[in-house]
């Protein structure tokens, strides 16, 4: 690991205004993809700012038709939280399925969106679930939020703070592990809402996590696993890469569909 | 450098150190606590599974600095008064080792499993919840029915988890 500069601020305005100040910094929520990729020299700030004894990016609430977690929230906590159990179950079992149990005692929320990693989890449970990701300047609908791998709409120094998320009437987080080391080879999240239903797509799709609008379209009509016979994914658009090919992970997308569909509807 | 403090096995410490220094590099080369083992190094296997504030993180991910202000429990602050906790006893008793490279881990995340699901478990549930933990000797068999073994253990030694 490269030396850096360590700052911890206890407030999100002390954290904007080092990193206003501060050259070349990263942000450490959970550490658990930044702290591996600094051992390896792929990252190496001059400035660390720890977010982690910042009271104000935690926390879980729910209001009304929404669900909103603190960014520091670490995803045991979310998957054990009560609120989200009772609001959005499918929230509460995606974010058991990341990791292991010690990484799920790390990694954060904020963190996990704020990288875009094309297999992570969250990015598709916000497209999914029509969330909203509030920074320390300003609200950004997720769908303008994800703009391709490990690419999204942060300017420099911007901090998440909280993601809202809408409840659903229905929903399920269906994910197809790469055996190995267990991210998404392809991980698809389906919600239903009073304005429609919402397919996300992770592990799949060469420029990241995407929405299906045909399959959108298929269960807005009937909200039922056989509504999706014969929608496909365009193979062209899928990553291929060692784990899987193109054909194989658009294939998985429609049977992860389906399960996801199943799985919503027998929760009833 | 960057000063930190917290509570090591129940002993404050305070020590300055270069912030890039991992929470596992701080227990092994400043406190001399050499059970907590260094593995993969890249959070896959779990042998440096330490308790942070009680719950099971890998120490090779974490930087002591952010363990500031914390309570850490490692492998040799689960024994008490010279008797093995009942989760290493089990580990003795079922042979749930073969080099034992992984056994740290592999007691430190056993007992946040108790801790977290109780004290009777199944197989099933054991080996999910081991899946951040690797035995290159492929030794699981023993493992897991010291595990169980071990949560049992715990529930007729209730001091041993005031250890915490």
């Amino acid at each position: 690991m490269y030396a850096f500069e360590y700052h911890r601020p206890t407030s999100v305005k002390e954290a904007a205004g080092l990193a206003g100040k501060a050259e070349d910094i990263k942000f450490l929520a959970g550490g658990h993809t930044l702290l591996p990729t600094m051992k390896l020299r792929l990252a190496g700030p001059a400035n660390l700012i720890d977010l982690g004894q910042i009271a104000e990016l935690r926390g879980i609430e729910r209001s009304g038709d929404t669900v909103t977690i603190g960014a520091m929230m670490k995803h045991a906590e979310v998957a054990n939280s009560a609120e989200v159990k009772e609001a959005i179950p499918a929230l509460a079992e995606m974010a058991e399925l990341i990791g292991d149990p010690h990484v799920r005692n790390r990694g954060t929320i904020g963190g996990s969106i704020a990288n875009n990693d094309p297999s992570a989890d969250y990015p598709a449970a916000c497209l999914a679930l029509n969330a909203t990701i509030i920074t320390n300047q300003r609200k950004i609908a997720a769908d303008d939020f994800f703009q391709g791998i490990f690419t999204t709409a942060l300017e420099e120094g911007e901090i998440i703070t909280q993601v809202s998320f809408k409840v659903p009437s229905q929903a399920a987080y269906t994910k197809f592990r790469n055996p190995a080391s267990r991210y998404a080879l392809v991980g698809v999240f389906v919600a239903k809402h009073a304005s429609g239903v919402r397919v996300a797509v992770t592990g799949a799709g060469s420029s990241g996590v995407f929405r299906v609008t045909d399959m959108e379209r298929a269960l807005s009509g009937n909200f039922a696993a056989e509504a999706l016979e014969g929608v496909t994914v365009a193979e062209s658009e899928m990553n291929s890469d060692i784990h899987a090919d193109a054909a194989y992970r658009a294939h998985l997308v429609g049977v992860m569909a389906r399960r996801a569909v199943q799985a919503a509807v027998a929760r009833g | 450098m960057t000063t930190v403090s917290l509570t090591v096995n129940g002993q404050s410490v305070t020590a300055d150190v270069d912030p890039r220094t991992l929470l596992v590099q701080f227990l092994r080369d400043n406190l001399r606590l050499t059970g907590t083992h260094v593995g993969c190094d890249t959070s896959q296997c779990g042998a440096c599974v330490v308790h942070l504030n009680g719950q099971a993180v890998k120490s090779c991910t974490t930087l002591a600095v952010q363990a500031n202000a914390s309570v850490i429990t490692t492998i040799e602050g689960i024994s008490q008064g010279g008797e093995l906790h009942p989760m290493q006893a089990a580990f003795r008793e079922h042979h749930g080792l073969q080099c034992g490279y992984c056994t740290p881990g592999m007691i430190m995340s056993a007992i946040d499993i108790v801790n977290r699901k109780g004290n009777t478990l199944d197989e099933q549930t054991i080996r999910a919840e081991l899946e951040g933990n690797l035995c290159r000797c492929t030794g699981y068999h023993n493992i897991v029915k010291a595990v169980a073994a071990g949560a049992q253990g715990m529930a007729q030694t209730p001091l041993q988890q005031a250890a915490e």
